[in-house]
């Protein structure tokens, strides 16, 4: 066990380096540094000697991967490449490019993203499942059909629209929370009320139907027929052995995604003006801040790789068949 | 006659498609599923539906050049589409700005210069909207006067149809009359009651819509005047684009990896796992949004290749399914890995083995087919969530051109309608019905096809 | 049997106590609302009495460092920071600069090259050097900041802070002690200082080491001094940029400081009016020089230190920033004198109070203008500007033509202030290409032609609900220069009707064209068509139909045009290395004198040249010659011939289609007193005053909370339940047979 974790971690290497191969390639040829310069220097009275000047000061005036003119290894050491890449692997995210410590600003924002992620995720999680238990419990009915219908209908409408209906509905219309922003503290929840309720409300259609298939499978296997059998009622059978035995596949899914919850939600952030990790990545491909795309495309995939890893550990916790080697 | 590149590759999709479904046609064993599809009535009705929408996707991927002697075009130089062609009338009324639905008048007041040179400030006629009305309170009358016989039309162009269908099908009057009475109580084995029904639906909305879209704007008009009907319909050709090309990409990627790495194992199998693991790590909308700015950068720097708007507008969108689809083959690849490897342990592939087939024969002969029914059901499962992402890009700025018609840009740009008092509802409320109705209808039909093709689900 | 039962028990007791949480919270809701708004987004307590203005930003200003800041969000901030010698006169126009934190306007005085005073009337020739002495006032002090706090031994406390000090510093008011001191003559100095420093990338070091004298030199030696002094200090530090002087600009003693200018720059006096030459205090250099504040984001970028009304105590670029009036700020008043109609309108009645009114100020993160709109609707932002989106609701045309606030607004007692803009679109051709540029007659002709075609009143009508005027020159309203009515008309583009310019008709223009040698848009000799390329930008859905339109007012002319969009950076290299052949593009004033416009066009600042402003690389003999008179002229009879000298060559020429000149809409409040448009001053807030208890009425008749959609949704579910219960039992009672 202790040995798999510690290869699985070793592998995360080569991967986070395969990872910032690619932003980088794709992020230098689109943006030479001195188009990133004229973008960070304004538009006004801009020279050659400014531009210059700024590229040196952010390390961006080496070559991209290979320097001639060092060296020895400073050939690849001395490059742009190579010195924004290893600190990263540090966990030093540097600085923005308009100067900001990213690690400061990501340690900050982490928590507004949490706040909504962490609360939508739970009363979802609730919401479909007992939807689900709902739906499997009248299968035969006419009911059910309904409710998968009404759940593809839910799944077939875009975020977009749930967040701008409700922005408009609850926010404008009713006016019973305000319609955007953020404070700190308990100050905060009546600014989260809309928020997780349209990241529930979004979520359900899909998360009902995906739960209910699972218990669905589970309902067909045949320690579920003997409980019947014995002549368990079947709110019994559901709460007792399908709910309990679907709680692993239920667990792991949620485990996978849940580092992941720190990297916040582009769209509910943005229209919300919360100050989360989903609204900064969002500025900085508007800003084009290259050092804060690419931390945060370090960062979501650190997080997601350790997902994975997670997934395969809570799989030999719950399931003791489950052997890692 | 100008092709595109997205419209070349849409035919060669169809095209590829009819030739597969022939194939499939002739083999009993696929037919079984398919058969059984055919009778899923909810999964039918979509596929009526959907049908409806691909026509009208790939009547606009036939682009030509209009007649330039025409010269009135109000957009020479730009290759028009047979769509186009056909509601030429929507195309070109413009109006000057925002009009409600089925209105007369402009929505907001405007400064009008009156013949005796008075100034008055009032809600002007539209240009086309409700023109041919001298008095404007025979409006009402007038739209249910042109939807009836709109309606009346589309009734008969539907017996036409069934007819024509029944009498090809059934020949005889007798057989017929018998068969007329199944399909009323729905006793067919096809459903055929729900799907005529669908076209009935359909056709009825169709030729309504022929009738009123020349004198009224169905769903009013945008900011700069453009009719939103035209512009949801035109937005069909971009969902339909993204929704299958991105498969187009997609598809030989996963399928050779996937394969390659479960069967072959070992060093193969590693390279593939990283790659794709690497690959799915980084999260989606950032590596999009880097290859879209990275694709603006070599439209800059090679200018003479995209001379006209439509020309980089189809590049984008190419590009974007190009990029989609290098974001999304690593779920299914991963899923056939697995397929592969559970298939290479299969008593009668160990049997071609040790017979000293081929392996390449192996793969072709003996592990490809068996994996068609994952392909097929991530497909149809893959379609839905592609053309909701398209919209959520446009809002981030890195979706399709924003010269394309798009839902995802409609409803960028409504997004700050809603703020207006009173409320301009209609581009997102067209947007929304139809970009609900196709994801709906792929949404059923994938159902209907997975509940077909999953060995696990058959008694589902 | 029974056992079983049991499950169904405590699920009805769970469905129960769910309707009696949800029942409480309801009520409790219903009782909240009687009092605070439930939507009003900010904390209830301390809003009721205190003038706190609310305000917004919609993305964080890059730069707060007035040796950096260059754009109009982060000047909306530090203008009431940092204060500059001078200031544009609140209420008077045309615009008037008047002392700020000086005694008296400068006086400047011509030297010969031998450093000799000359006459003020001496000819350019003449004139080597103009030198300023500004007196700076006393008495005025720093904002409270730890960057001067001292112990009792007069040494600064945190200027060497220890790890242990930095210890749970997280924001600057981390740390406790604070002191201030006298603004004296070498702050002032020291900020001249900064703008060319190796570590400050002024965006106007170029162009002052133009003018001031020792500018440039003080840069190269400083530069090898910082050179060497890196090697020395590898973990940073302070570098102390007092430690050389630049030789045009001295302190003559504490309150008073010298200035040299190279040759005659009139233009000198508007730059001290802007916070780049404000007063900076070496200590906040040297205290936001340590690596441990750095390292938590506590820069002299972040956290202003200046004299003015306000001082910046929060700074969260991710949620909010504050300004909170500044305890030492110096005695200030409320002018006493303005425009004519001003005491009618009530923005005398505060004449001669002291400075400031408002007490606190709340800038919020609103990235979206659905949601800023909505709240200043609801009364929860004080003032608005008027996007194309809420146009047709906030605005309409009185019966008179005149724009006015719809009833509904004017009901609400909102405000409308609108103002023509000091800047330009326009619409350039490159000079340097072989089609539409150069200055020969069938050139001119083609670009004339041109001009009359793309209608730019109707694009304003389109594009901009109106809020526009169509250019008749290089000069936008408010500018010195700038004539109205029949004088002012672009005679080659207009005729002059009684009132009013008209656009000369489309057979003037195709006339143009055929002379250019382009009949009906094709080359007399090929027959082909002509096609022209337009670069621009484009970014949003509403660009496609602007596209069109430009398209469109080409092909009047036969003439077909090619669009070729890009973003905002290759646009810039485009323009830069002069590959475009027609653009669109825009400039700003800086300072409200016609050299800041007429400059666009003079030859020498051909951007691909010189990498200059004349985006069009326009370059007339005549036009630079008078150029050159004008610029330095004082404002008078002789200078306004000049100009009108200029404009005529311009129109003449036409490198540009002159644009428009954009009308600037605001909404406020009928709380919000004092507001007047000033396009050129930073400091405006210090001006305005909130009336918070008219606010806080408003905000509570204007947010009624509406419950029933909620209850009616709790009914419908309670509804929907009967039928699914039925169901259950009806189960429930099968399996247990």
């Amino acid at each position: 066990m202790i040995n798999y974790v510690i290869r699985r971690l070793l592998y995360m290497f080569p991967l986070l380096l395969g990872v910032n191969l690619i932003t980088f390639v794709l992020f230098f040829v689109v943006n030479s540094p001195d188009d990133m310069a004229r973008m960070h220097l304004g538009q006004k009275y801009v020279t050659e000697e400014a531009v210059s000047k700024w590229k040196v000061e952010r390390g961006y005036d080496l070559p991209l991967f290979w320097n001639d003119s060092q060296e020895g290894v400073g050939k690849a050491e001395k490059t742009i490449f190579f010195e924004k890449s290893v600190s990263l692997f540090m966990l030093k995210f540097g600085r923005s490019d308009n100067g900001r410590d990213i690690a400061a600003d990501i340690g900050q924002r982490m928590w507004p993203s949490l706040a909504i992620a962490l609360p939508s995720l739970i009363i979802g999680l609730l919401a479909n499942i007992s939807f689900a238990l709902l739906m499997v419990f009248f299968r035969t009915s006419r009911l059910a059909f309904w409710g998968v219908t009404l759940c593809v209908a839910l799944m077939s409408i875009s975020g977009l629209f749930y967040i701008i209906g409700g922005q408009f509905l609850v926010g404008k219309l009713l006016m019973l929370v305000p319609i955007s922003g953020y404070d700190t503290g308990f100050a905060a929840i009546k600014f989260l009320i809309l928020p997780v309720l349209i990241g529930v409300v979004s979520g359900i259609g899909s998360g009902t139907r995906w739960y209910r298939t699972l218990f669905l499978e589970e309902i067909e296997k045949d320690y579920v027929r003997t409980a019947r059998a014995k002549g368990l009622s079947e709110t019994a059978v559901l709460f007792r052995h399908v709910l309990q035995n679907a709680m692993i596949p239920i667990l792991t899914g949620v485990v996978v995604i849940l580092p992941l919850l720190f990297m916040g939600s582009l769209l509910t952030e943005s229209f919300f003006s919360i100050p989360g990790l989903g609204s900064y990545t969002i500025d900085a491909i508007n800003m084009q801040d290259f050092a804060i795309v690419r931390s945060m495309v370090f960062l979501g995939s650190l997080l997601y790789i350790f997902g994975l890893l997670l997934t395969d550990i809570s799989y030999t916790l719950v399931d003791p068949r489950v052997r890692l080697s | 006659m100008v092709v595109y590149w997205t419209d070349a590759l849409i035919f060669l999709l169809a095209i590829a498609i009819l030739l597969l479904g022939w194939r499939a046609s002739r083999k009993e064993h696929l037919r079984r599923p398919w058969r059984k599809v055919a009778q899923n009535r909810v999964g039918m009705v979509s596929l009526v539906v959907l049908l409806f929408f691909v026509v009208i996707g790939l009547l606009d991927s036939i682009h030509f050049y209009p007649d330039l002697d025409k010269g009135s075009e109000q957009q020479s130089g730009e290759a028009i589409s047979l769509f186009d062609k056909w509601v030429t009338p929507i195309r070109l009324q413009e109006e000057k700005s925002y009009s409600a639905p089925f209105a007369s008048r402009l929505f907001a007041k405007e400064m009008i210069e009156q013949p005796n040179g008075q100034v008055v400030w009032d809600y002007p006629r539209l240009k086309y909207g409700g023109a041919h009305l001298v008095d404007e309170g025979v409006k009402k009358s007038d739209i249910l006067a042109l939807t009836a016989g709109g309606m009346l039309k589309g009734l008969g162009f539907w017996l036409l149809v069934t007819s024509s269908f029944a009498l090809i099908r059934w020949r005889s009057l007798s057989k017929m009359r018998r068969n007329l009475g199944l399909v009323l109580n729905g006793a067919t084995t096809l459903p055929l009651r729900a799907i005529t029904l669908t076209i009935l639906f359909l056709s009825l909305c169709t030729f309504s819509a022929m009738e009123l879209a020349p004198h009224y704007h169905l769903f009013g008009t945008d900011k700069v005047g453009q009719d939103v009907f035209y512009q949801a319909l035109k937005s069909i050709r971009t969902g339909l684009m993204i929704g299958t090309l991105t498969t187009l990409v997609m598809l030989p990627l996963a399928l050779s990896f996937g394969i390659l790495a479960g069967f072959f194992r070992g060093w193969v199998d590693d390279v593939i796992q990283y790659l794709y693991t690497t690959l799915s790590s980084i999260p989606g909308v950032l590596l999009i949004a880097a290859s879209i700015l990275m694709m603006q950068v070599y439209m800059a720097n090679h200018e003479e290749q995209f001379a006209s708007l439509a020309l980089r507008a189809d590049m984008r969108l190419l590009f974007l399914c190009l990029i989609l689809g290098i974001t999304s083959w690593t779920g299914l690849c991963r899923l056939l890995r697995a397929e592969t490897l559970k298939l290479r342990e299969m008593e009668y592939v160990q049997a071609a083995t040790a017979m000293g087939v081929k392996r390449g024969v192996i793969l072709v002969r003996h592990i490809l087919p068996n994996l068609f029914h994952i392909v097929l059901i991530s497909i149809v499962l893959d379609f839905s969530a592609l053309v909701l992402a398209e919209a959520v890009l446009s809002y981030v700025n890195i979706g399709v051109d924003p010269t394309t018609n798009s839902w995802g840009n409609m409803i960028n740009s409504a997004r700050l309608e809603m703020a207006r008092e009173p409320v301009v509802w209609w581009s997102l409320a067209a947007a929304f019905s139809f970009m609900f109705t196709l994801v709906l209808a792929a949404n059923l039909f994938a159902d209907a096809v997975r509940d077909a093709f999953d060995p696990r689900r058959a008694s589902d | 049997m029974s056992s079983f039962g049991r499950y169904g028990a405590v699920q009805i007791a769970v469905i129960k106590r769910f309707f009696l949480v949800i029942w409480l919270g309801m009520t409790a809701l219903l009782m909240a609302c009687s009092g605070e708004p439930l939507n009003n987004p900010y904390s209830s307590e301390k809003q009721a009495t205190s003038k706190v203005l609310y305000s917004s930003f919609s993305e964080r200003p890059k730069h707060l460092d007035p040796a950096r800041a260059y754009s109009s969000n982060e000047y909306a901030i530090i203008g009431q920071i940092y204060e500059p010698p001078l200031q544009y006169h609140y209420l008077n126009r045309p615009y008037l600069l008047e002392p700020l934190t000086v005694e008296k306007m400068p006086v400047v005085h011509y030297l010969d090259k031998k450093g000799l005073r000359l006459r003020q009337e001496a000819s350019e020739e003449q004139i080597q050097w103009s030198e300023y002495v500004i007196s700076v006032k006393q008495g005025i002090h720093f904002q409270p900041h730890p960057a001067f706090a001292r112990s009792q031994e007069d040494n600064l406390l945190y200027h060497l802070l220890s790890d242990k000090q930095l210890e749970g510093v997280s924001q600057l008011s981390d740390l406790k002690e604070q002191g201030s001191r006298e603004l004296t003559a070498e702050d002032f100095v020291y900020q001249i200082k900064r703008l060319v420093s190796p570590l400050t990338h002024s965006p106007i070091a170029e162009l002052m080491k133009h003018h001031i004298e020792g500018l440039s030199d003080f840069e190269k030696t400083t530069e090898e001094r910082y050179k060497k002094w890196q090697k020395n200090h590898k973990n940073g530090g302070f570098f102390d940029l007092r430690q050389a002087d630049i030789s045009g600009v001295q302190v003559i003693d504490r309150y008073h400081y010298r200035i040299r200018i190279r040759g005659k720059y009139p233009q000198f006096k508007y730059w001290l009016a802007m916070p780049f030459f404000a007063p900076m205090a070496w200590e906040a250099d040297s205290f936001y020089a340590q690596e441990g504040l750095i390292e938590k984001n506590i820069t002299l970028d972040w956290y202003p230190v200046g004299t003015g009304p306000y001082m910046l105590t929060e700074n969260n670029p991710n949620r909010r920033m504050v300004l909170e009036r500044n305890p030492l700020f110096h005695d200030a008043f409320y002018p006493r004198m303005g425009e004519e109609g001003d005491r009618e309108k009530g923005l005398l009645d505060d004449a001669g109070k002291n400075l400031p009114f408002i007490d606190k100020v709340v800038y919020i993160l609103e990235k979206e203008s659905i949601p800023y709109w909505s709240k200043f609707l609801q009364g929860y932002y004080d003032a608005s500007g008027v996007s194309s989106d809420s146009f047709d609701q906030a605005i309409e045309f009185s019966g008179e033509g005149e724009l006015g606030l719809t009833q509904a607004m004017a009901e609400k007692g909102i405000h409308l202030q609108t103002a023509v803009t000091t800047s330009i679109y326009y619409m350039g051709f490159n000079m340097l290409d072989p089609v539409v540029g150069g200055l020969t007659e069938r050139s001119r002709k083609l670009r004339q032609a041109i001009g009359i075609a793309v209608d730019f009143e109707e694009y304003i009508s389109i594009f901009m609900n109106g809020r526009g005027i169509a250019s008749q020159g290089i000069l936008p309203p408010g500018i010195f220069g700038y004539e109205s009515g029949s004088e002012g008309v672009n005679q080659y583009l207009y005729d002059w009707l009684i009132d009013r310019p008209k656009r000369k008709s489309l057979a003037i223009a195709k006339k143009l064209l055929a002379e250019a040698g382009y009949p009906n848009g094709r080359d007399r000799e090929t027959g082909k068509p002509l096609v022209l390329y337009f670069d621009t930008t484009s970014s949003g859905p509403d660009d496609k139909a602007r596209l069109n339109w430009y398209r469109k007012q080409f092909s009047k002319l036969g003439i077909q045009l090619v669009i070729r969009a890009t973003d905002y950076n290759r646009f810039q290299s485009k323009v830069r290395n002069g590959n475009a052949q027609l653009f669109m593009w825009g400039w700003n004033a800086d300072y409200p004198d016609p050299e800041n416009f007429f400059f666009l066009l003079y030859g020498p600042n051909s951007k691909v040249s010189s990498g200059g402003e004349n985006a069009s690389n326009y370059q007339n003999s005549e036009f630079d010659r008078l150029f050159e008179q004008m610029r330095n002229a004082e404002d008078g009879e002789e200078r306004l011939s000049q100009i009108r000298q200029l404009q005529e060559i311009i129109r003449r020429d036409s490198p540009w289609l002159f644009g428009f000149h954009p009308k600037a809409f605001s909404l406020y409040h009928d709380w919000y007193k004092n507001l007047k448009t000033n396009l050129m001053a930073n400091n405006r807030l210090k001006y305005q005053r909130i009336d918070s208890e008219l606010r806080n009425e408003k905000r509570q008749a204007w947010n009624h909370p509406v419950f029933w959609p909620i209850l009616f949704i709790v009914l419908l579910f309670s509804l929907l339940a009967i039928p699914v219960w039925r169901v259950y039992k009806k189960r429930e009672r099968e399996t247990a047979l």
